[in-house]
Formats: C-alpha cells, structure tokens, sequence
C-alpha cells in the first residue's frame, strides 16, 4: 500500500511538470509573449511603451536559451522564459497581474473567502440532497416514483447551466423577491442572504445528474449477493439500505466528492460571476475578459494541481474505507 | 468557403451510408438499431430533424438573389437561408411572437404576425436564428467529435494494444490533459489560441480527444486478453487484422454512447463559453448570452432566450435519452434474464 | 405423509418482458416435510433458484411473485404476511445459504458481526453473549480459530471458510427449514463433501428441514430423501431418491441421469440431452420438453401434459405416462 502511494506520489509529480509544460507551450509558444504585450498595450502604443511593459511583466526574456550569456554559464538555460515559468510556477510566485499589475498571490487570497462561502455550502448540501434523494429513489426501485424521478433528472441534465442561473436569478430575485439578485457582503450575518439564490441555483443545476449518478451505484449495490444474504437473515429494508448498501456505496461515491474538494478552492465560474461574488471563480472570468495571461495560467496550474492532489486524497481514503484495500 | 462545406455535407452523407451499411451486415447491430428504434423513436426522429436542418444549412451556393440586393447577390447563402431571406425579412427591432406591431413605438411591422418567435433587437427573425444555430451546435457538438474520433482510436487503440513505450505515451499525455479541469482546459486552450470558431472548436476537440482515447485504450487493454483476441494471435493473425476484425467492431459502441454524451456536453459548455465571451459565433449560447438581460425589462422580452434554450432543450434531451437507451441496450447488466 | 412443514401451491413469478410479463416460474408445486431433505433439480435457466427466492419473499421488482400463489410454512401462508413479520420468519425459522460465498457475505463488515447481525436480529441478546454464540458456531461449522476469524473480513477467508460462515449464519438460530440453493457449486472438489457433510449433519441434529438446489446427481444421491426435477419453470417429476435414481419415468429426467458419468460404463460414450434449456418467454406450447425429448409424438407438440401420479410417492408431468403412445422400450 505504501508502495503504491509513493508510486502515486512520483507520478502526480511527473503529471504536474506535465501540466506545466502544457502551459508553457499553451502560453509562451501558440500565444507568445508578444502577443500578450500588445493585446495589454494596445496596437498603437508605442515601440518604448511596448518594450517596457514586456520588461515589467519578466516576459523580456528568450525562450529557451538566452545567448547573452556564455555557453559554460548555467544562466543560458535558467535566465530563459521555459526556466523561468517553471521556477515561477513551483515556488508559488505568480507575479503581477498582466491586466492592472496587482499581485496575483494577493488577489488569490483575497478571493479564496468568498469562493469557499460559496462553494463549501453547495458542496456539502449537494452531497446531502444527492444522498438521500438517491437513496431514496433507489429503495423504490422500478417503481413510477424511481421513473419519474429519472425522468425528472434527465430533464434536469439536458438544461444549460446558463439557463439555470439566468432562470434561478429571475424567477427567484425578480419576481418572487425573495433573495438579493448579486452581491456580497464579507459579513457573515449579511452575506448569507447573498449566497442563498447562488447556493439554490448551484443545487438545482447539479441535482439531475448527481442523482441519477448516485443512483446507479445505489442500485448496482443493492443487486450485490451480500444484500440478498442481508436480506434472508431477516434484516429490514431501513436497515439494509443504511448498514449494508450505504456503507458500501459509499466507497463509490467517496472517490467522486474527494476529487471534488480541490476544487471549492478554485470556485465556481459562472455562478460567482452572475451573482457578483468576488472569488477565484470571478477572477478567471475577469481574466479572461481583460486577456491577463499571468492569472489565468495561476488558475490553470492552481486548477490542475489540486485535482492531482485531489486524486492522492482520493486513493488514501479508498485505502482507509476499504479493507481488501487497506489490508492487501 | 461555399464549396468546401458542401463537400463536407456529400462526405457526411456518403460516409454515413456507407457505415450504416457496414454496420447493417452484422446481426448485433441491427438488432440494437431496432432496438433503440423501438425504444426512442421520438427521440430519434428529433434528432434526425435536426441533422436535415444542419445539413440544409451547410448546402450553400451564390446567385439567385433579388433584384436589387446587393449584399446577397455575392454571398453564398443556405437552403435555410433562401427560405427565410433574413436580408429582407426583418423588422427595425423588437416585435413579440405574431405581433403586428413593434414592440417599442407600436408603428405596424412589415411583415405582421409573421414572425412566429418575434425578433430581436436587431428586428432580425428569432425562429430563423434559432434555426441557424442548429448546425453550429452540430458543429461544436457532433463534427468536432467526428474529427476528433479516429485521432482518438489510432491513439488509445495503439496504446492498448502494443503497451509499453506508445502507452506510456499517450496514458502521460491523457493524465497531463485529464488533470486540468475541462473547462479551465477549454478556457486556456482558447485564449491561446484566439477567439474564434475554429479555434473553439480545435479546443473543444482536444478536450473531446481525452475521453474518447481513455475509453478506446481502456477497452482495448481489456480486449487484449480476451480469450478470443489470444487466439487469433496464437493462430498468427496479423495485428493490423486483429485491431480491426476484433477491437475495433468491439469498442464501436461505447465509442457511439461516449459520442452522444461528449455531445451534449459540449453543447452545454458552450453556452459557457458563449457567457465568457469566447463562444461560437452564432450559437444558442450566443443568442441566450445576448438575451440574458432581456428578461429583467418591463414589459418582459422572453422569446429571444426562449427560442434558443428551447432548440438547446430539445437537441441535448433527444441526445441524452438517446445515449442512455443506447447504453440499456448495451450493457447486459441491465438486460434482466430468467433465474 | 405427515403435515408438511413447506407447502408451496401454485408459485409463479414473471419478469416484465417485451411485450407482456414474462413467466419465469410457472405454478410451482412443492411439499418438504419436517426434518426431510428435498433436493429440487434441473439445468440451469430452468427456474431453481427463482422458486427458492420466491419461498424466501427475496423476489425484488421487476420480478413479482403472481397473485394466487401460496407458499405455506407451517400451515401460513408467508405470501400474505405482512413486511414485518415476514422478517421474523426470515433468518429465524427459514433460512438460506447462497451459491457465490465470495460474493454472499458483505466485503466492508467483519464475518463475526455479520453472523452476529443475524443472531441479533431475531433475539434479545447482549453484544458479548451474541458474539460468544458466534464463537460457539464458528466451532461447530469447523472453522479453526474462532476466535480470531471472527474479526477477519471476508477478502481475507478461503470459498470454503465463507460457505461455512454463510452455513454459521444460516443455522444460527436453528431453523426449521433451510434451503440451500447450490451450497457447493462455487468450491474446490475436496471441501464439497465436507460442506455436505456439515449441512447433513447439523440439519439432523437440530431437526431442520433442507430444500437442496443442485444440478448435481452426486449431491441428491448423499443428501436428498426426495427429489423435484425442474424443467423451463415447472416440476416434471417428483418422488423419493430411490424412484428418482432408478425408475425415472419423464424422459428429462432420465436424460439427466443418462449424462450423468459412472464408473461401470467407463470408455463409453457419455449421453447427454440434445439442445438447451429454452428461455423463459420462449417456452413451446405442449409439452415444453417436446423440443429436446427423443420419445416425442403429436399431443406432445399440442398439449401440456397433466400431472399424473405413478406410485404412492411419484408422480410426473408426461403425456407417455397417459397411455397414450407407445411404449418407448
């Protein structure tokens, strides 16, 4: 087993090098460095304008080898772009911002509150609802309340996200007045009633496809001999979904909310950006709009990162909730 | 342009004939056809509606314009472009659905009540850009896949099947791309690139490229050791010959569910990106972005978002309910038998 | 016959089909007297299992167990019991041991606490006396070390230490029947014979009853004092061991004993029945063994066969038994 881990371990690290790569030619080859220069100066700066902006943002050096040093220095290779996005990207400097020149780390702190306020509720409410409709479903099992129900979800699935949060907003904030439309307020007494509508829409727009996820590992469950054996004692059906099938499934599904925990951090896209929550997920669509290359890599890397640390926390728990696991 | 998008349609056309065909000599598959026939009819006579819309919208060429109408006269312009003629069937701005009147100022409208969705702001038809948007959606969705597939198969197929140095290769490749979550992949993929349909759809491409290789390699690796697949190479039956008399016909159809379900999702991600700024021109999710706002005046203006999230609705369902029959019908697990 | 302990009248179970439900038992007629081991025979997909599952209410929709079907357990009929009752006759006074003992116990619960479950489950018992009972079986099923094993997960035991936990599990509270479908069909060749052992000797200490699911001939012949041949979902035969093994009279099941391999006949050629079991929804009309039966004439292909009794103790469903073709000789 912890053999197996430190293989994990090597190749997570191997994946993020990858993912770094990736970046690299992503953000310094298809798109270079000058590209980014004139988009954030505009076409018809000027050459001196133009040259310092590069010099500022450190995209003013070569590529991959940097002849103005000799061919024994190190500094040919290490005073490159290549060397220094990687050097950069390990070491958790993110640098400035390519739009407005604030410190990236800074903005990353600054949004991490507000994402967590608004991702960890719908995380774990998600989980619950997911859970316990799932259940519930699945107990009732090629019944009209199990195919309703999936009917239900695939209704659910086939809407666009877009349509949730635009419906959710107008539904919810203009006709029924129930919440604020946007907002937030550091406030926690205050900000509740600001994250309740996104927390609503987050919920309903997961909803279709977490059940029916939930659902068939429920039911892949209950058709397991052991249920059958549970069953033949006498056990009640209360007590059979709850000590046998839960237990069980929930090794499934432990993998799925696992993976997912990285990513509260990193927030959710559209449904801060509608409601004017000011986290992570508002800044990657504010750097999208204002083309700051420098953020969007950060929250690529950070993105990927997670979900790689994601996977490791994913493999530990599946060891410490499965015996044939744990103890082979 | 006009040539090659019709070239395109005549490919599609006779590539599909010619799979249907192939696919048709094989007792399995026309008993999952039926099957799925018998199943999801609706559903699939939906999608077929669609699909006709698409490729009536790809046919295009010049000429045969109006006297007069100088911008069309040198355009190459769609079937469904010669039936609605948007260059002259438009209004000034809004107009409700079926309304003789503008929406705004209540001066009479050229055509009254002809305009079963209303128009937008640009008094351009709703129902006709609804339309349009069809074979983008397509596009994004199914063409992209399309091109996307055989990449995906020569790679994981290869991977799963030879092992060592090519799936080291290309299982680092998948992990590097898996790990990025897709739609910060998406985003970064398009930023990079530029904005812009091709582009879109290059990004939306790669991201489809990781699914369809992980399953074809996946299936691949557990095909390998399958006592049939061991047997034609004890026999000494070529690899090339193996790969496609025995894997290929046997991932096949979990290529065609990945397919449906890639499809939908990326539909569903461009209206994200479409919110983003770094959509497809003239997609639904374009036409919902653009519209999103509309709701909130009084008198409310519905018919814009309506026309598109209701194509957007009925296209990604008639997909999904597809997929998850064709998944039924697929997987025996489902397929109760006695005892 | 005594009053029989099991009665089963009538048993149908269908499944949803294509068009209409589809049967997948058909009017299953069985009797198990107190103490008296049944063995219910036939190849497999001929509906064994099923009318097992369907005694123990263990049928889970789709499948539905058909109105007018009567299973009777100490002269009640468990069909229309209430849920809650049903579960303390389940486990308690009937009780079941599974063909997979890989699968049949739960993979995340230690095997001690699942027996325990089943203790605690129908008795008023502390914690620690349940487990010191577990112990107690564990010993008298022969498993060594009770008192670690009971703590070891199923992953970590052998096919035939799960079975004998399953047959811990299942006796645990003395039932008056117990039906074991397949009990050693999963196992190595040496622990069959000391599984049957084991089931033939604690069903005899404790007076239980034994409805025995098998395909094997081996099996009847040590354990079953009658036997129930089942053919695509009806009996076709019934009778004691000895009528069963030496006077079979529906040609099934002397085909079936036919293809059974024996010593005296070594180097000739093993017979077996042409063709296979057909598919529930896919039963002939007539006779549903007119398809593969070697005697098979016009009424046959017409008309189910009725059951008709040939002795005190056997009866089979055969149309040559009627009269009404010629001797088969």
């Amino acid at each position: 087993m912890a053999a197996y881990l430190v293989r994990r371990l090597v190749y997570g690290a191997f994946t993020v090098l990858g993912v770094l790569l990736l970046l690299f030619v992503l953000f310094f080859t298809v798109t270079d460095p000058d590209d980014i220069a004139r988009k954030a100066v505009g076409d018809r700066a000027k050459a001196e304008v133009y040259v310092q902006w590069k010099k500022n943002h450190g995209y003013d050096r070569p590529l991959f080898v940097n002849s103005e040093h000799g061919v024994a220095d190190t500094k040919r290779y290490t005073d490159t772009l290549l060397f220094e996005h990687f050097r950069r990207m390990l070491t958790f400097d993110f640098g400035r911002s390519d739009a407005d020149g604030t410190p990236i780390a800074k903005r990353l702190r600054e949004g991490a509150g507000p994402s967590l306020s608004l991702t960890v509720p719908l995380f774990v409410l998600g989980l619950l609802v997911g859970v316990v409709v799932s259940l519930f479903v699945a107990f009732f099992r090629e019944t009209y309340i199990d195919r309703s129900m999936l009917v239900v979800c695939m209704l659910a699935m086939s809407i666009a996200g877009l349509l949730y949060i635009i419906g959710g907003q107008f539904l919810v904030g203009t006709l029924l007045r129930w919440f604020p439309i946007s907002g937030f307020d550091p406030d926690p007494a205050v900000t509740a009633r600001f994250l309740a509508l996104p927390v609503l829409v987050g919920l309903v727009s997961g909803f279709g496809a977490d059940v029916r996820l939930y659902r068939t590992v429920f039911i892949e469950e209950m058709n397991r001999d052991y249920v059958r054996t549970a069953r033949a004692k006498g056990a009640g059906d209360a007590r059979i979904m709850v000590r046998h099938v839960l237990r069980n499934a929930l090794i499934p599904i432990l993998t799925n909310v696992v993976l997912a925990i990285p990513f509260l951090f990193t927030g959710a896209l559209l449904l801060e950006s509608f409601f004017g929550i000011p986290g992570l997920g508002s800044l990657t669509v504010e750097a999208i709009q204002s083309n700051d290359f420098a953020t969007l890599r950060t929250m690529v890397f950070l993105g990927a990162l997670l979900f790689i640390a994601g996977q490791l926390l994913t493999d530990i728990s599946y060891a410490l909730a499965d015996p044939r696991v744990r103890l082979s | 342009m006009a040539w090659f998008s019709n070239m395109v349609v005549l490919l599609l056309v006779a590539g599909t004939i010619w799979l249907a065909r192939a696919a048709s000599r094989s007792r399995y598959w026309r008993e999952s056809a039926r099957e799925l026939w018998r199943r999801r009819r609706l559903a699939l006579i939906v999608i077929g509606v669609f699909v006709v819309i698409a490729l009536l919208d790809s046919i295009s060429w010049v000429g045969g314009a109006r006297d007069g109408d100088n911008l069309a006269a040198f355009q190459a312009r769609s079937i469904i472009d010669r039936i609605f003629q948007p260059e002259t069937f438009k209004e000034a701005s809004y107009s409700a659905p079926l309304a003789k009147v503008a929406f705004y100022g209540g001066k009479p409208l050229t055509y009254p009540g002809a305009h079963l969705l209303g128009t937008d702001i640009l008094g351009r038809d709703v129902v006709y850009r609804a339309l349009k948007g069809v074979r983008v959606a397509l596009l994004i969705g199914a063409f992209t896949s399309l091109v996307v597939i055989p990449i995906a198969l020569l790679f994981g197929v290869s991977a799963g099947y030879f092992g060592r140095r090519i799936d080291d290769g290309v299982f680092f490749a998948m992990t590097v791309l898996a790990s990025v979550p897709s739609l910060l992949l998406l985003i970064a993929l398009i930023m990079a690139l530029g904005k812009g349909t091709v582009q879109v759809c290059i990004a939306l491409g790669v991201t489809g490229w990781v699914h369809f290789c992980r399953i074809a390699r996946g299936e691949t690796l557990k095909l390998r050791e399958a006592d049939f697949v061991q047997a034609s190479r004890a026999l000494g039956v070529s690899d090339a010959k193996i790969i496609f008399r025995h894997i290929l016909p046997n991932i096949a159809h979990l290529i065609i569910i990945t397919f449906a379900l890639t499809f939908t999702g990326l539909v569903l991600s461009e209206t994200i990106l479409s919110y983003l700024g770094i959509g497809v021109e003239g997609s639904w999710g374009q036409m919902i972005d653009q519209a999103r706002n509309e709701l909130s005046r009084a008198p409310i203006i519905w018919w814009n978002l309506a026309g598109a999230s209701i194509l957007l609705f009925v296209l990604v369902l008639a997909v999904n309910t597809v997929a998850d029959a064709m998944r039924d019908i697929a997987d025996p697990r489902t397929r109760r038998e006695g005892q | 016959m005594s009053t029989p302990l099991l009665s089963v009248e009538q048993l149908t179970v269908s499944a949803p089909g294509a068009a209409e439900r589809v049967r997948i038992i058909d009017g299953i007629g069985l009797a198990v007297s107190p103490g008296e081991t049944l063995a219910l025979v036939g190849e497999s997909g001929c509906g064994k299992s099923m009318t097992a599952l369907a005694i123990m209410r263990l049928v889970s929709p789709p499948l539905r167990i058909h109105a007018g079907s009567r299973v009777l357990f100490e002269g009640r009929d468990i069909l229309a019991l209430p849920a809650t009752e049903m579960r303390t006759v389940r486990g308690a006074q009937m009780a079941m041991i599974f063909q997979e003992p890989m699968t049949s116990l739960n993979p995340v619960t230690r095997v001690g606490a699942q027996v325990q479950e089943a203790i605690t489950l129908h008795s008023d018992v502390s914690p620690f006396a349940a487990r010191m009972q577990v112990i107690d079986l564990f010993e008298m099923v022969g498993i060594p070390d009770p008192h670690k094993r009971i703590d070891a997960y199923p992953h970590q035991l052998s096919g035939g230490l799960k079975q004998r936990v399953m047959i811990a599990m299942a006796m645990a509270l003395k039932p008056r029947l117990l039906i074991a479908d397949e009990p050693t069909t999963a196992l190595d060749a040496t622990i069959r014979a000391q599984i049957l052992d084991l089931i033939r000797n604690l069903t005899a200490n404790t007076g239980t009853a034994v409805l025995l699911i098998t395909h094997d001939f081996g099996v009847v012949n040590e354990l079953a004092d009658r036997v129930a041949v089942m053919y695509a979902g009806q009996i076709v035969e019934e009778g004691t061991r000895e009528d069963l093994l030496a006077r079979p009279k529906h040609p099934y099941a002397q085909g079936l004993l036919k293809s059974i391999p024996r010593a005296e006949q070594r180097g000739g050629r093993l017979e077996e029945i042409q063709g296979v079991v057909p598919r529930p929804g896919q039963w002939p009309e007539g006779c549903r063994f007119h398809t593969r039966c070697p005697y098979v004439f016009d009424d046959c292909v017409f008309e189910p066969p009725a059951r008709t009794i040939v002795s005190a103790t056997q009866a089979a469903r055969c149309h040559l038994l009627t009269g009404k073709a010629l001797d088969p000789a």
